[in-house]
């Protein structure tokens, strides 16, 4: 177990740069989810820790020591595949032994090694089948295993939820983490489902065409999104953005209603006020939009309505029971303290 | 071939057993008949090989399928000719080692083409692949005059050189290769195996089906060669099977009923061959149905 620092981490591919100076701090036994759209980084960050590419410029330092010049091997990690890679021609007894082969332990020691982590996974019966008489949820079992029984100082996630089924995807993600709680190592997972990140992470680093957006605590990036790129990607369905005008200390929407500012914001400056679905709803007293309803999508505890205001079309979250019918019209209501407040230009937050 | 056809009626009855009520149709007909004329095709130049094996000299010319006086005279002389064995042992040597220096160098070159990163690659795998338009007659003269400068005439290397590596099976291992998923080749990596580690324990096991169907057409292929080894080849003991069979007889005279029953006896190892190694070509089907 061991701290992974990353500085100013740099990657071109022949001329196209697609990593552009990433920095990053993850502390000793940290859950850090690596989120964002395809072709953000991610996975190219992910490789990059491994070994399985070679940075262009800047350092990678594992346990205190830079790893820029050592093999994957050298490095004290471990990676789980999108899709498991264990070997179809060995047991699961070999398969998760594989790691150890390396290592100048007794023959004795590797067996009770292997044993343990069978048993920490519940897979101890299972130990002598081939991947082909396995479920999808005991490969990726197999394929963690795999990766614990060297006990790594970093373990490196590479999407491996993504084969599995919803039902199965819930149950693993519940799993990693019990995991993580009870083994307690630095864990760096790569996923592009934002449920998964919220649900699993210490901290979410948000990325985006080779950028980090922002490093935050799960809370953090929900209630304080640093961009509208991190609003609208994280909480599903994404935040609302009203485009809007500040005037005498209160942004006017296009509707003609004003939101009070909690900043000083000088006149005249375009913005974006950013209200998630579920702080915006059909009742209360005083509105920020009116609307009529277009689509309603009842979710059995709550309903999803799509309303056309003057700022376009909106979601708000109503109750599941006695919700407006389509072609209803409503005043939607949120509270001053869930609106967020974006300049329109640079698309980052006023705080 | 003969094998081949061996298996066909089988799967035709599976595909009745499998739709018993069915009334055939026409299309069926028509492919029953096809597939019938097929296997006369393949059967019947070998009925003959074992129908000439069983006649007298001055039979063989007659072409009735069930001799008139079967005698198993040519088995009797064929083995009690010593220089069959050796026939028979040179082409087992050859052949089996070619099969194995092909699907080693073979897989070798193909997994480095298909699996790593190199300036030049493509341009050595069209280079490799662009050997296969160069037809073995136009090959023979320049290999010979080689195996003469280097004193190979008349040795088994000199038999083996030409073939020890070939652009077609380079080319097929390259294309399974494909398959394996690169994450096995990066996991096995960061477990610490090196290079070459990698390529035999890991990619070698995922393409077993692509080198038993190697192995197969390599065998075969040393097993029946016929031009190169009768040219390298002087003295009768060096000669392989197919060489030593086209030396009964003279000029004048060819014994068609020694010729077909050493071919009838040299059928056997590439029968061996094949069922030895169908079981991996058939167990490899069924995996790659399977998911992970």
């Amino acid at each position: 177990m061991a701290d992974l620092i990353i500085r100013d981490l740099v990657k071109t591919y022949d001329k196209t740069e697609v990593l552009h100076g990433i920095s990053l701090d993850v502390k000793d036994g940290e859950f850090v989810v690596f989120v964002g759209p395809s072709g953000c980084g991610k996975s190219t960050t992910l490789r990059l820790i491994a070994g399985l590419e070679d940075t262009t410029s800047g350092e990678i330092e594992i346990g205190g020591r830079v790893v820029n010049n050592l093999e994957p091997k050298d490095r004290d990690i471990a990676m789980v595949f999108q899709n498991y890679a264990i070997y179809p021609h060995m047991t699961v007894r070999k398969n998760i032994g594989f790691g150890l082969r390396s290592s100048n332990k007794s023959k004795a020691e590797k067996e009770k090694r292997i044993e343990e982590v069978a048993a920490l996974l519940d897979m101890t019966p299972l130990l002598n089948r081939k991947p082909s008489q396995l479920s999808g949820g005991q490969r990726q079992r197999v394929a963690i295993g795999r990766a614990m029984v060297r006990d790594p100082a970093v373990f490196l996630f590479d999407e491996p939820l993504s084969n599995l089924d919803a039902q199965l995807r819930t149950q693993m993600r519940l799993e990693i983490k019990k995991l993580h709680q009870r083994v307690g190592s630095t864990i760096v997972f790569v996923t592009h489902d934002q449920v998964e990140a919220m649900t699993m992470a210490d901290r979410i680093v948000i990325m985006k065409d080779g950028h980090i957006q922002q490093v935050g605590t799960p809370q953090e990036v929900y209630h304080k999104p640093a961009n509208t790129f991190v609003a609208r990607f994280i909480g599903a369905p994404s935040m609302n953005m009203l485009a809007g005008q500040v005037k005498d200390g209160a942004v006017v929407l296009a509707g003609g209603n004003a939101v009070p500012v909690p900043v000083a914001v000088p006149d005249g400056k375009k913005v974006l006020v950013g209200v998630r679905p579920e702080d915006l709803h059909p009742e209360g007293e005083t509105s920020l939009l009116e609307g009529t309803v277009s689509l309603a999508e009842p979710l059995g505890h709550e309903t999803l309505l799509y309303v056309e205001t003057p700022s376009g079309e909106v979601i708000s979250k109503a109750d599941g029971r006695t919700p407006p019918g389509v072609g209803a019209r409503v005043a939607l209501h949120a509270l001053k303290e869930n609106l967020h407040l974006f300049d329109a230009e640079t698309e980052q937050a006023i705080t | 071939m003969a094998v081949v056809e061996e298996i066909r009626p089988s799967s035709d009855a599976l595909l009745k057993t499998r739709q018993p009520k069915r009334p055939a149709n026409m299309g069926n007909y028509i492919r029953w008949l096809l597939l019938f004329f097929g296997g006369i095709a393949m059967v019947t130049p070998l009925a003959y090989m074992i129908s000439t094996s069983l006649k007298w000299p001055h039979e063989v010319y007659n072409l009735q399928l069930i001799p008139n006086e079967p005698t198993i005279e040519n088995y009797t002389y064929v083995l009690e000719d010593g220089r069959f064995y050796w026939w028979f042992l040179n082409s087992l040597i050859i052949a089996t080692i070619t099969t194995v220096c092909n699907v080693i160098f073979d897989s070798l070159v193909g997994y480095t083409l298909c699996k790593f990163r190199f300036p030049g690659r493509y341009i050595i795998f069209i280079a490799i692949l662009s050997t296969l338009m160069i037809p073995t007659e136009m090959l023979v003269i320049p290999w010979y005059l080689m195996s003469q400068q280097f004193g190979w005439l008349d040795t088994y290397w000199g038999i083996m050189f030409p073939g020890l590596m070939t652009a077609f099976g380079t080319f097929l291992m390259k294309q399974f290769f494909e398959t394996v998923p690169d994450d096995f080749i990066e996991a096995a990596r960061i477990d610490g195996l090196n290079e070459l580690q990698i390529w035999w324990t890991v990619a070698m096991p995922l393409v077993k089906p692509a080198l038993a169907a190697l192995a197969i057409f390599v065998f075969l292929g040393n097993w029946t060669a016929f031009i190169w080894p009768l040219i390298v080849t002087n003295s009768v003991d060096m000669y392989t099977l197919p060489v030593g069979l086209s030396s009964f007889g003279d000029e004048a005279d060819v014994q068609w009923e020694l010729i077909m029953t050493g071919a009838a006896i040299s059928t056997l190892p590439t029968l061996v061959v094949f069922l030895i190694f169908q079981r991996f070509i058939i167990r490899g089907v069924v995996m790659a149905g399977l998911k992970g």
